[in-house]
């Protein structure tokens, strides 16, 4: 067991392109849930709606790759108007089976034979992050020597994800603060209250989802541009369930919540992914392979995952870093 | 009070009689076959089919075998052509299909240039024979990337000409048929949900696992070593399940009574705990896959028997039997909440919870024994999925949201709604690959999904209440 490399690899991925990528995405339904209330079950929708855009932008159409970034971060926008106006009125599981409805059909769509021309089928899209790598102004690897480096182009992406994930925290924290921030946060106390005192719920709903959705939208673009390729399998069901579970680690409703879930759980995933493998491996493993092969050691971390959200929503709803009075959650 | 248990208990005798016929119905089918599957059926005639012999040179062929689907054994396709192309499109190789139905053709280069490099395998539909065509008309090409050093084998799967504008309705029919057997086990898994959803309001992602663990039962009973037989009949699949919908009752069961009953006892709110059911459900997939594998699995010992034709239709047997009896049991489950004192209780928890609990209903008792109903439904659900198409660990989770969409565009809570949304998603889910490719049947259903919460809310059979 080489602990050293274990714990360097996990802080690695701790603090890497993932983790930002997934970063990002909670800070999406950080606006959503933590905030509004709103139950977004398809923020792999908005994400793969976004990086797809990019992608095929570039790759398929040889057009820019900002012009690709505008599109992408539209299209979010108007996937959110899209499924906001058959829900928003309706009661918060109705949003959530929408929501989860929508994220399935774009990627089932997205990855059909039918399609294949212009978004690559099951395959995706390679090619397109040239201007993006261009800007890389790093050449060899990067971090502190012997405790954590990364690849000239990862760290260059990683460098770019969290300083997005810096300005949308700022964004969040100035538009929380706001009165605007106020009402979200009272609709999600309390809807008719709100209604009652003659602020519109339902645009302000609206607005919610769609900022919260373009957040997403972000994410789903870096995540295509992180690993230089977009394929449907990055945009299933389970890649909102880990933003949420990232979301609920840190604590909904607080700013900084996603960042610090995001490095904890990262770390924590990556550490037992490690674990389990090299406990596994070579011919003598410390697990026995009747007990668990490598394959089944790559599950493991989403049992964890599965667990950590069960037992945070029973036991500590407000994460590590939430305050309990600020989430009273429950369904109207 | 004193009724009570006996209703429950009536509930469960009616359960055990559902389970018995279906046994008996099983029992049927697998002895009504038993020769027919005793016999191997020679899947290859003496000339189709025989694989080139094995070569010692380091080159890589790409082979394949086309039959004609539609003969009993497979009759041979000669004299088809295929073309191989490489990923730019060029023609590498050509072959021929010989007397036998076989091609062979050699890729040029050793084995160790063409490892990793993806090749396109073109039909020509024009040398086809007449009235044959493939029965997917869209797949004329297949794409083959190299990743072992040996012979490739690839399938055109040949039957009836579909491309005709004539038989449409022989289509239509034909895929009404698969849509039935699939919207009935949808219906099984769709009035767990509702009920469950209707008794305790909880939106349970984690259904879809229930699903699973039905076929996944199913699965452990079939694989086990031998066979079980009564009187000299092979009942192992029936013995099968019998143990996935007592299991899917016990399951349910101790779902309520670990997680949902005492998570209702301290009021947690209905969207913790639809965030803790999206939990156990990628917990539970995990464990499947950790238990069982990601590779699709079979029911070994349930040989599939021959079709019948029904007019223009192919019906197989246990089409047959899915149908009959899980339309006996929606037919019982629904009676049972008409007519049966437990039932009564329970469209009365379902319809305003404190009320009824203030006519003296035990609540309580009402949803473990909705629990329990629902799981074993879910199970059976399972199971016969399995038996149609196969599962993996993800099965449930696959139409989890068809199931979603069922209930929901028949009204969220409400039985009968459950039924009718289940044979409206079946069906179209099926027919509708008339018209869009069959990748996207799925997408087609949860469009539909959106458009009813549009336009209905409250769903077909719901009432029109202010549901927001």
């Amino acid at each position: 067991m080489d602990w050293h490399a274990i714990l360097s690899q996990s802080l690695q991925q701790g603090l890497g392109p993932v983790a930002a990528v997934y970063c990002l995405a909670a800070i999406g339904l950080n606006v959503h849930f933590g905030y509004t209330g709103l139950l977004n079950f398809g923020q792999a929708g908005f994400m793969a709606i976004a990086g797809y855009a990019v992608s095929s932008f570039v790759a398929t159409w040889g057009l820019s790759f900002w012009l690709g970034s505008i599109v992408g971060l539209l299209s979010a926008a108007v996937l959110a108007l899209l499924l906001g106006v058959p829900t928003l009125r309706l009661r918060a599981d109705y949003l959530a089976i929408v929501t989860i409805a929508a994220a399935e059909i774009i990627r089932q769509t997205i990855g059909s034979v039918t399609l294949l021309k212009y978004f690559g089928g099951q395959d995706g899209l390679q090619g397109f992050v040239g201007s993006f790598s261009d800007l890389n102004p790093f050449s060899d690897r990067v971090g502190i020597p012997g405790v954590v480096t990364w690849r000239p182009y990862d760290f260059w992406a990683l460098l770019v994800c969290w300083l997005l994930v810096a300005l949308c925290c700022l964004i969040v924290w100035a538009l929380m603060r706001s009165p605007w921030g106020r009402v979200l946060k009272s609709i999600r106390e309390d809807e008719d209250a709100v209604r009652s005192l003659g602020k519109n719920v339902y645009a302000y709903k609206m607005q919610s989802l769609v900022i919260g959705g373009v957040i997403g939208g972000l994410a789903g673009i870096m995540s295509a541009l992180q690993h230089s390729a977009i394929n449907p399998s990055f945009f299933a069901t389970d890649t909102t369930f880990f933003a949420y579970t990232v979301l609920l680690v840190g604590g909904a409703a607080r700013v900084l919540g996603p960042v610090a879930g995001t490095v904890i759980f990262w770390f924590l995933l990556s550490f037992l992914d490690l674990f389990f493998s090299q406990a596994t491996a070579g011919t003598d493993p410390l697990i026995p392979t009747a007990i668990m092969d490598s394959n089944q050691a790559s599950l493991m971390r989403f049992m964890v995952m599965g667990l950590t959200l069960m037992l945070l929503m029973i036991y500590r709803p407000q994460g590590i870093f939430g305050d309990r009075r600020e989430l009273a959650l429950d369904a109207r | 009070m004193h009724a009570r248990p006996r209703s429950v208990s009536a509930l469960v005798v009616a359960m055990q009689v559902i389970v018995m016929v279906g046994i008996a119905a099983a029992m049927l089918v697998v002895s009504g076959t038993g020769p027919a599957a005793a016999a191997p059926v020679p899947l290859a005639g003496a000339q189709t089919c025989v694989k080139p012999p094995d070569r010692s040179d380091d080159t890589i062929h790409i082979q394949g075998c086309l039959s004609d689907a539609r003969e009993k054994p497979p009759a041979p396709v000669p004299g088809v052509k295929i073309d191989v192309e490489d990923s730019s499109g060029k023609v590498v190789g050509k072959g021929v299909s010989n007397s036998g139905g076989v091609f062979d053709i050699r890729l040029p280069g050793a084995s160790i240039d063409n490892l990793g490099q993806t090749f396109t395998v073109k039909i020509d539909k024009a040398s086809l024979p007449k009235g044959a065509a493939l029965r997917n008309p869209k797949q004329v090409a297949l794409k083959v990337t190299l990743k072992l050093d040996s012979d490739v084998f690839v399938t055109f799967p040949i039957g009836n000409d579909t491309g005709g504008g004539a038989n449409k309705a022989t289509q239509a029919l034909q895929l009404a048929v698969g849509g039935l057997v699939f919207s009935l086990l949808l219906a099984m898994a769709a009035l767990g949900l509702s009920m469950i959803f209707g008794t305790t309001g909880l939106t349970n992602f984690a259904h879809g696992e229930l699903v699973t663990f039905g076929a996944l039962v199913a699965y452990g009973v079939d694989s086990l070593p031998g066979t079980i037989t009564i009187g000299g009949t092979n009942v192992t699949i029936a013995v099968a399940i019998l143990a996935a919908v007592v299991a899917g009752a016990g399951f349910g069961w101790l779902n309520d009574r670990a997680l949902w009953g005492p998570l209702r006892h301290r009021g947690t709110g209905l969207v913790a705990m639809m965030v803790v059911s999206i939990g156990l459900s990628i917990l539970l997939r995990s464990i499947f896959q950790y238990l069982a594998g990601a590779s699709t699995h079979q029911y070994s010992q349930f040989s599939s028997p021959r079709p019948w034709h029904w007019g223009p239709v192919l019906v197989t047997p246990k089409d047959v039997f899915i149908v009959l009896f899980s339309a006996v049991v929606l037919v019982i489950v629904t009676l049972a909440l008409q007519r049966t004192k437990i039932g009564k209780a329970t469209r009365a928890v379902a319809d305003n919870t404190a009320l009824a609990s203030a006519t003296g209903i035990n609540v309580d008792r009402v949803i473990t024994v909705v629990w329990i109903v629902g799981a074993a439904l879910a199970a059976l659900s399972g199971v016969l999925l399995g038996m149609t198409q196969g599962f993996d660990y993800q099965l449930g989770f696959k139409i989890l949201l068809l199931i979603f969409a069922a209930t929901v565009l028949g009204g969220l809570g409400t039985v009968w709604g459950a039924i009718v949304g289940a044979m409206v998603i079946g069906l179209f889910v099926e027919v509708s690959t008339l018209f869009i490719p069959a990748e996207l049947k799925f997408v087609g259903a949860l469009v539909m999904l959106i458009v009813v919460l549009l336009f209905r809310p409250q769903g077909l059979l719901g009432r029109p209440e202010r549901v927001g």
